[in-house]
């Protein structure tokens, strides 16, 4: 299974991809939403997506937004993983489409635990 | 620091006598990493002084605090999701149609720790089962630790507390921000009665009958006799065709035949008809 990792972080980006890895998924990154958007449309089909909110060129909340008007992505489950820990930025994520939302800083078994919560921890399966 | 073998020797009896904890020789560290800052608040000067104090009065605060130090507390939100699911799915749907009659629900939350277990139950119950609101749900949770219980009141939980296992939309909806913590909206820490009660105490005759117990992750601590003394007791609590729901490494199975697992989840356990 693919899992797409979006975050300007190289330093989240590793320890994700390591996390992940960790769980049985093939890692794909993308440093900002426009990267992620341009990866999904040259053909990359993820089975999950972990998004941070504040990127350049296109943020978190914005690439979620994207996700949820285009058909071909609508249903893919989406993971905010973020420093913004206000319950009115949790409300909005939600709200634009995020289907779970992790504050940082997060372990491993965090992500893990939130994965089973999609439905989505090779454990469930 | 380290414990002499003679200290050891009575805190291991102490708490096993106070709580039916049992301290095998080689956990000696756990008394030292967990009674030394129990010692130095309390004014003394170490592991031995304390020993000396509690010799003296073994029921005193200094008597609690050394059991509250001596338990172990790990839990989350909606711990191993599957006992979650096989209630939403399974339990309260059953028991609703079996109780519709009256119209009551009786649950209880045996070693609640610091909330996270009775608060998840009471969140899936408000989420999944609105109908409940017109019942008369009697829900109590309690343990042996006056500090978590205090903690389960007051329902306060850090960051890395609510990340864990806590779905955001529920997060959302029955928390409130306060400061860098979360705090479980009113109506549900008032819902819950919160109690203490000693699992290998006397007071099993002060509970009410019950259609549904969690008593998820304390029986591990125990040895055999008392986990045969705790479900015993647990069977007069029980309504006969209530649920009794045990750690995901916990079993009934040759400790008490008075149960059975459920085949559809092995960590439920029903009563066998007698
Ligand atoms: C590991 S926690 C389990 C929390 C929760 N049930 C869960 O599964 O996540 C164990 C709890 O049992 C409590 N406990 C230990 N001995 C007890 C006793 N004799 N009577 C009642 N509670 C006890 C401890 O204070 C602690 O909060």
């Amino acid at each position: 299974m693919l899992a797409l990792v979006v975050d300007d972080s190289a330093v989240i980006r590793t320890v994700l991809t390591r996390i992940l890895s960790g769980l049985g998924y093939e890692v794909l990154s993308a440093i900002h939403g426009r990267d992620a958007l341009n990866k999904l449309e040259a053909g990359a089909s993820p089975a999950l997506a972990l998004v941070d909110w504040n990127m350049p060129e296109m943020n978190g909340y914005e690439f979620i937004r994207a996700l949820r008007t285009d058909a071909r992505w609508r249903s893919l489950p989406v993971m905010m993983v973020t420093t913004e820990t206000e319950i009115e930025q949790v409300a909005r994520a939600l709200a634009a489409g995020a289907n779970e939302y992790l504050m940082k800083p997060f372990t491993p078994e965090m992500v893990q635990d939130k994965l089973a919560l999609l439905g989505l921890s090779p454990t469930q399966g | 620091m380290s414990v002499s073998p003679e200290d050891f020797r009575f805190v291991s009896a102490f708490v096993r006598d106070a709580a039916a904890i049992v301290l095998e020789s080689g956990k000696e560290y756990l008394v030292e990493t967990r009674l030394g800052p129990v010692a130095e608040r309390s004014g003394l000067d170490g592991i031995p002084s304390l020993v000396r104090e509690l010799r003296r009065d073994r029921h005193g605060a200094l008597a609690r605090a050394v059991v509250d130090a001596m338990t172990t507390n790990e839990t989350s939100f909606f711990r191993d999701v599957g006992p979650y699911q096989h209630l939403r799915q399974s339990v309260i749907p059953a028991l609703i149609d079996a109780r519709r009659a009256d119209k009551r629900l009786s649950i209880w939350c045996a070693a609640a720790s610091s909330g996270q277990e009775p608060y998840s139950l009471a969140m899936l119950l408000r989420e999944h089962f609105p109908q409940l609101e017109s019942w008369t749900v009697q829900f109590i949770a309690t343990d042996i630790s006056q500090a978590m219980l205090a903690r389960c009141r007051n329902g306060v939980y850090s960051q890395l507390e609510v990340n864990r296992g806590l779905p955001a939309p529920l997060l959302v909806k029955y928390f409130q921000k306060k400061g860098l913590d979360w705090q479980v909206d009113e109506r549900l820490r008032n819902w819950i009665e919160w109690r203490e009660f000693n699992l290998v105490g006397r007071a099993w005759n002060s509970l009410p009958k019950f259609d549904l117990v969690l008593l998820r992750n304390v029986m591990i601590y125990f040895d055999v006799e008392t986990k045969r003394g705790i479900l015993a007791n647990m069977r007069r609590v029980l309504r006969p065709d209530g649920y009794l729901f045990l750690g995901t490494a916990e079993t009934t199975v040759n400790v008490d035949e008075g149960f059975q697992p459920e085949s559809a989840h092995s960590s439920c356990f029903r009563q066998r008809a007698a």
